[in-house]
């Protein structure tokens, strides 16, 4: 055993003057620092060098197809939520070169393999994104190590491994959030190495893992004191109560089953853009096509991994042409996949209750309201079969 | 290699799953008009000796700089010196490969998928119902019952395309039913030059034939709409609903459930399929745009 | 073997030049083009011209003239496999704004001697006089897209170029959303990828021009633009007007908020 001071599993406080201590910390350990950083308008999880970097003083105002930021609590640094990306465009990323080969006589040689993986420290992980890493590793073939796997996966379990995620407990829920729904926040519950609460003066720290309490031996920490505990407590109490969107969760996946030919599917057809946003920004959504790019002279071969969207028409597309032809079509494969068809496939649930798909869209199409009509329109038809069994 | 109807093989591939594995067209055979038969030698003995197959399994063909398309696989399983892959030539890398000579170079990435239901087929009467190209992926398996008949009760073939010079495998067709070990039953939409045979589609042939429903298999390919009708009208029989098989066609990507093109509901038809027990998709395999 | 490279002829109709500055802009990649294929007629570029028939046309430009008219045709006997290329050629482009207008009038304002114009009543796109193979958006046409065609069509593939939104694109580059995150009149959920998400890039909202998507859902994003953002009819006409005004579907569109523009 090691002597080490700081058990897996206790909980520390970190003084608000020592936060920056985490940089030095990581850099020492030869982590590349990806955190929260105001781009455009919006907080983007994004390579960062020093807390100087970090938004302060700023939260989020989310709503369907709305996202601003506003001014917040002058000290506070995870005022806002989730924004447009999170780890998954690190762990999978929009593109990424799988391999470049040459046909060489009977031979095809291999002229370079996938880019390297980096060793990165995620500071500012949500924990809908902490559940939703955990659905991706199912996804990328964790739990079945008896099965063959393709290139990439190698690359996503590599770089997985590498990676330390520093979550945050969401004090503050946007707008546009549900986790409480799914149980999946505001609390961290596992998957992280270190998990930060925000109080004025500074954070209860949860350490998650090993590499967790390594890396807090370097931190000016102390024991929390009792108050301190409660209070934090509290909050994630009232973030849970606050939640801007809510789920009926428990029987989604026979609603789902049973609503296929529901005519409610018709009215979000006509909202709908089918433009693919919801699928771009979800934490969970992992289609993608690989595709091969060559030179002029059609020897030098390039073969490249992109995400992909269902709601595209090629998506399906076959001689005999798309099998979803139509928005409607497409839209409700997309939800049924999420909420009802995920949990054949993999286990779990595909959505993990972070409310992108709902701020992100153009249009505001909320999957919470598109749920709450099915489970209307379920009701409804059920009483009109009733009635006409009766007569 | 060993034949066997157990085991999936695990599929063989270059330096992981994404890269395909060369191999050599050593001859090219006319079906039809748009239908030919290349028969694929991988270039590398050892991976000769590794790869196996199940009859009913698919490859990712690949032509360099082209692209990749799910083909299935045409040949006997128990042979492993070359590959045949029958391809209606359609689309780009289709179009592609049917450029190449023989000698040319292309890859593989395989096998995938599920097969057709061997051992359950034992000592049961089978009906295969294929239409158009749909019997490539159910050749292997006619060579299976071929080369083991004595485990396999009365087998038919029934069989439809558009017309008599349509038919895929056609001196085949004839040498099967000519020797007697299989029944064959051939009929087009359009009858022309001599034909005198059957007229109309094929589920027209399912009347000549007695079925019974206790102890028949059925394996199913062809256009969806043949899936579709075949399928119900042995349901209609008295067919169990497990006791019929289909093997269904979509987009592929990666060959191994990962991509998310090729899904139907819950199912992965590169990996759950393409074959599937009727009964496990019979709920969702009517419905439009799933 | 090697067999002769295939011929190549880029033909230039009523348009800016741009499309095929594009092609001239390409320059490293150019030259490695200029071996696999032989410019048989390229006047912006080359003043030698081989004779027809050629294996690959490009035109750029839309039809606005009489002798435009009669010269498509001529043009398209001339070559094997006929790309469209650019919004004047695929959609009669800016210039065909005209087509909602007077065209005597128009010429008023520009010409001083109008008298010397010889024009149709419309500019429209290359595919309502013959039948073209392939055709390449965007006001100008991406480079990286004109090279992937003519890879394409010398490995005999099909082109790898999508017809899905915008924004598929937009995201995987990580630009922030305009629309969402900024308010502003975007139009990438119903337009054509292929421009590598430029204006967004540059926290502008895009502008169409490489027209419409497949399926695009233009009343839904009209409505949001509209009721939520406080734009009006006017406006949503004025936005789908621009480089593709005349392309379907964003001319039915166009002319149905023109007819609320007037009727209130």
């Amino acid at each position: 055993m090691t002597d080490q001071k700081i058990p897996v599993g206790s909980r520390q406080f970190l003084p608000r003057s020592a936060f920056e201590e985490l940089f030095a910390a990581l850099h020492k350990e030869g982590y590349s620092i990806v955190g929260p950083k105001v781009t455009d308008g919006a907080v983007r999880m994004q390579p960062i060098g020093s807390v100087a970097e970090m938004p302060q003083g700023i939260r989020d105002n989310q709503d369907g197809g709305f996202y601003r930021l506003e001014e917040g609590e002058p000290e506070l640094w995870f005022e806002y939520v989730v924004g447009p990306n999170g780890p998954k465009e690190f762990f999978f990323p929009a593109q990424l070169p799988l391999f470049e080969f040459h046909v060489q006589g009977g031979r095809f040689d291999l002229d370079a393999g996938p880019p390297q993986v980096p060793k990165l420290a995620f500071l500012g992980v949500r924990p809908c994104e902490l559940a939703a890493i955990d659905v991706q590793d199912r996804v990328f073939g964790r739990d079945d190590p008896g099965t063959f796997r393709c290139e990439s996966e190698p690359w996503y379990l590599q770089i997985r491994q590498e990676a330390l995620l520093i979550a945050v407990n969401c004090t503050r829920p946007g707008g546009t959030c549900f986790c409480a729904s799914w149980g999946t926040g505001p609390e961290a519950a596992g998957g992280y190495d270190l998990a930060l609460t925000e109080l004025k003066d500074g954070f209860v720290v949860a350490v998650g893992s090993k590499r967790g309490a390594a890396l807090a031996e370097n931190l000016s920490l102390r024991a929390p004191s009792g108050a301190e505990l409660e209070l934090a407590t509290l909050k994630m109490e009232l973030a849970r109560e606050h939640m801007g969107r809510q789920l009926e969760t428990p029987d989604l996946k026979q609603l789902l089953n049973e609503s296929i030919e529901f005519p409610e599917w018709d009215d979000v057809a006509r909202r709908c853009l089918s433009c693919g946003n919801c699928t771009m920004v979800c934490p969970t959504c992992f289609c993608c096509t690989v595709s091969d790019g060559s030179d002029l002279s059609g020897q030098e071969i390039t073969r490249t991994r992109f995400w992909e969207s269902c709601f595209s028409h090629q998506f399906t597309y076959t001689i005999a042409g798309p099998e979803r032809n139509t928005i409607r079509g497409r839209y409700r494969h997309w939800l049924r996949h999420k909420l009802c068809t995920w949990w054949d496939q993999f286990e779990c649930s595909g959505c993990v209750g972070c409310g992108r798909c709902i701020t992100w869209c153009p249009v505001g199409i909320d999957l919470t309201e598109e749920a709450q009509r099915l489970r209307e329109g379920s009701t409804k038809h059920k009483k009109r079969l009733g009635v006409s069994h009766g007569e | 290699m060993k034949a066997t109807t157990a085991a999936r093989p695990e599929p063989i591939c270059g330096m992981n799953t994404w890269m395909p594995v060369p191999a050599r067209i050593l001859r090219v055979r006319e079906e039809n008009f748009n239908t030919r038969t290349f028969t694929l030698q991988f270039t590398d003995e050892a991976i000769r000796q590794m790869y196996g197959f199940l009859p009913g399994q698919f490859n990712m063909l690949y032509v360099p700089g082209v692209g990749e398309a799910a083909i299935s696989i045409s040949s006997d399983s128990e042979q492993h010196e070359h590959l045949d892959h029958t391809i209606r030539i359609v689309g780009s890398v289709t179009r592609a490969v049917a450029k190449l000579p023989p000698d040319s170079i292309v890859g593989l990435r395989g096998p995938f998928g599920t097969a057709w239901p061997l051992k359950e087929m034992e000592g049961k009467d089978i009906v295969i119902v294929a239409g158009g190209i749909g019997i490539a992926p159910l050749r292997p398996s006619i060579y299976w019952i071929l080369n083991h008949r004595s485990l396999y009760k009365r087998v038919v073939l029934l069989y439809g395309c558009r017309t008599p010079e349509d038919r895929v495998f056609a001196d085949e067709l004839e040498q099967w039913d000519r020797d007697g070990s299989i029944q064959v039953l051939v009929t087009v939409d359009n009858a022309t030059g001599d034909w005198s045979g059957p007229v109309g589609v094929v589920t027209n042939l399912m009347r000549r034939v007695k079925v019974n429903a206790d102890r028949t298999v059925v394996l199913v390919c062809g256009p969806k709409i043949l899936n579709r009708v075949a399928a119900w009208n042995f349901l209609q029989l008295h067919v169990p609903a497990d006791h019929v098989y289909v093997s269904l066609e979509r987009n592929m990507n990666c060959g191994f459930g990962r991509c998310g093109h090729c899904q139907l509901g819950p199912k992965f038809i590169c990996k759950d399929g393409p074959v599937f027990n009727f009964a496990e998709i019979a709920d969702i395999f009517t419905k439009e745009e799933m | 073997m090697p067999s002769a490279p295939p011929k190549v002829a880029v033909y230039k109709f009523s348009s800016c030049d741009g499309c095929q500055l594009q092609l001239l802009n390409l320059e490293t990649k150019l030259l490695e083009l200029v071996g696999a294929v032989e410019i048989a007629y390229f006047l912006e570029a080359r003043r030698r011209v081989l004779p027809p028939p050629y294996d690959v046309g490009l035109v750029e430009g839309s039809v606005s003239t009489p002798e435009e008219e009669d010269r498509i045709q001529q043009v398209r006997r001339d070559c094997k496999y006929l790309v469209a290329i650019g919004a004047c050629a695929t959609s009669g482009g800016i210039q065909a704004l005209r087509n909602w207008a007077n065209v005597e009038e128009y010429a008023r304002y520009v010409y001083a001697k109008p008298e010397y114009l010889s024009t149709l009543e419309t500019a429209s796109p290359v595919a309502s006089h013959v039948f073209i193979d392939f055709e390449l958006r965007g006001c100008p046409v991406n480079q990286y897209q004109l090279l992937e065609l003519v890879s394409a069509l010398l490995t005999g593939r099909k082109p790898n170029i999508s017809t899905h939104s915008l924004c598929i694109e937009c995201k995987r580059l990580g630009n922030t959303c305009v629309l969402v995150a900024q308010g502003k009149p975007c139009l990438g959920p119903i337009t054509q990828v292929g421009c590598g998400a430029l204006c967004p890039k540059f926290n502008r909202a895009c502008y169409g021009c490489f027209g419409p998507m497949e399926q695009p859902n233009i009343p839904s994003l009209g409505q949001w633009f509209t009721e939520r953002l406080g734009h009006t009819p006017r406006d949503m006409k004025r936005m789908l007007r621009l480089f593709n005004g005349y392309l379907e579907p964003f001319k039915q569109a166009s002319e149905h908020y023109e007819r609320k523009e007037k009727g209130g």
